[in-house]
């Protein structure tokens, strides 16, 4: 086995260092189309993955992505023109760490389908609350956005993907990510052995959600227009968490696989059957809560276990006659 | 060691705790014993932050600890053992035993505190690898007393260590307590186990109502008749 680890710990990294120069490089012999399309598969995998970085960790289900990609898009809206890009994605980006923080300080103290009802009816909360905003106060609905090509976008998204990917793997390697698996396996005695867990929680909720924020102010780019209504739409919350418990959640390679299936299927099928999109979604839901609880990934370490455990060792007697060049496991 | 001063503890308008002092000294096992409801755990609440007393104080090596938050008192060096161990059931043994330096100070050190607590429990070592939750009833407890001792603790406070074991395991627990003692920690231990107590704490205070009662060395409370009638039904 100790053969078998090093390997694993050595193709993780060299997969993932191919496919980012591929994707680096790959503007310059792509179609546009197939820039737009990874655009959006990005897009869905960086709010798959930073829901991931809170949710996954501490076992709390967040249905508040929708607030803060909303924030980010609405933000876009509001100070177009005001600020340049970067500093702009910035700004949304603390925005919604800021109104991670005040969600957070209030809804933490909740446990398991309180949490996710809560933070579910923030998104509708703040929807409403500046949709009421804008026809009584300001008396004009929706900002305009100015356009950003699609090769700058890709570019930005891609950066966003690769920092949520690094920052989750420093905390997984802290020892903040042993106590948020302490949090997630028991809170109590984690609060015992000295760990904050509120701080922790409340903190790494605001993490999230600035990437979230920042990943929806590039994405407002594309868009031209938002209001609070486009803005704050549910389906930003279901779409990343069912995509990650379809992908699988113990490793990071799940949410990415997860996010590109579900965002290639709903660009193939929604030009051609938008409504078939929505019913192949919940079917293949239902599909993986019932017989795939750890997803894509638990599915490929059950098959790989199986075929570790029972094919090769009998191909390999075959082969050797008996012989065994690996005693180790 | 420890010096606590008329503490008062509330629930709500309910008085629970009335005027309780009791001293601890280094190296010392010392128990607090007393029938369900009569405020054991709430006093080891109040000690560790868990529940803010009303009035009274409490020192630890001399320094007032009584408004501290729990981490910070851990930080002292007070290491604090829940009913039943709770244990990360779905983390390994190393895991489990890491995370009890989480604290800074010890963080950096948890190599060597791992190698101690490995060479006080060979057994927990052989299982490092496996989750806490297929552990047997004697490992886990050896798994939640290392894990005290991953904070590097002066003193350990054990809330109900033989509460849910079967007879031969309580006696095993308490010689991984004397065994603890030896390494040079102050062990506080809450018991409604009155008999096996005695036989291996130095002292005990008895709590009945909310109020120390009675207290003294093992051998008086053994003695006592208040003792042999109300817990050992003698």
């Amino acid at each position: 086995m100790d053969n078998n680890n090093k390997l694993k710990k050595i193709i993780g990294p060299v997969i993932l260092v191919l496919i980012l120069a591929f994707m680096i490089s790959l503007p310059l012999f792509a179609q546009n189309y197939t820039i737009i399309l990874l655009r959006t598969i990005l897009m869905y995998v960086a709010l798959t993955l930073s829901w991931v970085l809170f949710s996954g960790f501490t076992g709390y289900t967040s249905l508040a992505t929708a607030v803060f990609y909303g924030t980010g898009l609405y933000t876009a809206g509001v100070l177009n023109g005001v600020l340049p890009l970067p500093l702009l994605m910035l700004c949304s980006g603390l925005i919604s760490a800021v109104l991670a923080l005040i969600i957070g300080t209030i809804t933490l103290r909740l446990r398991g389908i309180y949490f996710a009802i809560f933070t579910l009816s923030s998104v509708e909360l703040i929807k409403h609350v500046l949709n009421w905003y804008e026809i009584n106060v300001l008396g004009v609905r929706g900002h305009y956005v100015t356009r950003v090509d699609y090769g700058t976008v890709y570019y930005i998204l891609l950066a966003i993907v690769v920092l949520i990917l690094i920052t989750t793997y420093l905390i997984k390697r802290s020892r903040y990510g042993l106590a948020l698996s302490g949090i997630k396996s028991c809170e109590e005695a984690a609060v015992h052995t000295g760990v904050n867990a509120t701080a922790l929680k409340v903190l790494l909720f605001a993490l999230s959600a600035f990437f979230i924020g920042m990943t929806g102010t590039v994405m407002a780019t594309g868009m031209l227009y938002v209001d609070s209504i486009i803005a704050f739409n549910l389906n930003y919350s279901f779409f990343p968490t069912l995509m990650a418990i379809f992908g699988g959640m113990s490793s990071m390679f799940g949410p990415i696989i997860g996010a590109t299936v579900f965002a290639y299927l709903q660009e193939y099928l929604i030009t051609r059957s938008p409504d078939a999109y929505m019913f192949i979604f919940g079917l293949v839901m239902i599909i993986t809560i019932l017989y795939l609880p750890d997803g894509l990934v638990g599915l490929y370490v059950r098959i790989r276990e199986l075929l570790l455990q029972k094919a090769i060792p009998q191909i390999r007697r075959k082969i050797s006659g008996g012989k065994h060049a690996n005693t180790a496991s | 060691m420890l010096e606590v001063k008329n503490l008062n503890t509330y629930y709500n308008n309910v008085q629970i705790l009335w005027d309780v002092s009791l001293q601890i000294g280094e190296g010392e096992i010392v128990a607090l014993l007393g029938a369900n409801g009569a405020g054991k755990t709430t006093l080891l609440n109040s000690l560790t932050g868990l529940v803010r007393p009303a009035a009274g104080s409490v020192a630890f090596l001399g320094q007032e600890i009584t408004n501290l938050p729990t981490n910070e008192i851990v930080e002292l060096g007070i290491a604090y053992l829940p009913e039943g161990g709770r244990l990360f059931p779905d983390m390994t043994v190393q895991e489990n035993l890491e995370l009890g330096s989480y604290l800074k100070n010890s963080w950096k050190i948890r190599n060597k505190r791992l190698e101690e607590v490995y060479s006080i429990f060979p057994r927990l070592k052989e299982r490092r690898k496996q989750l806490a939750k297929t552990l047997s009833g004697g490992e886990r407890q050896m798994l939640a007393m290392g894990r005290c001792l991953m904070s590097g603790p002066k003193m350990c406070f054990f809330d109900e260590l033989s509460y849910g074991l079967a007879p031969k395991l309580v006696k095993e627990s308490f010689a991984m307590l004397k065994t603890l003692r030896d390494h040079g920690i102050t062990i506080f231990m809450i018991e409604q186990n009155v008999n096996q107590s005695l036989e291996i704490a130095d002292r005990a205070y008895v709590l009945e109502n909310g109020r120390i009662a009675l207290e003294g060395t093992s051998e008086e409370l053994l003695k006592s008749d208040h003792v042999r009638k109300a817990y050992l039904g003698l």
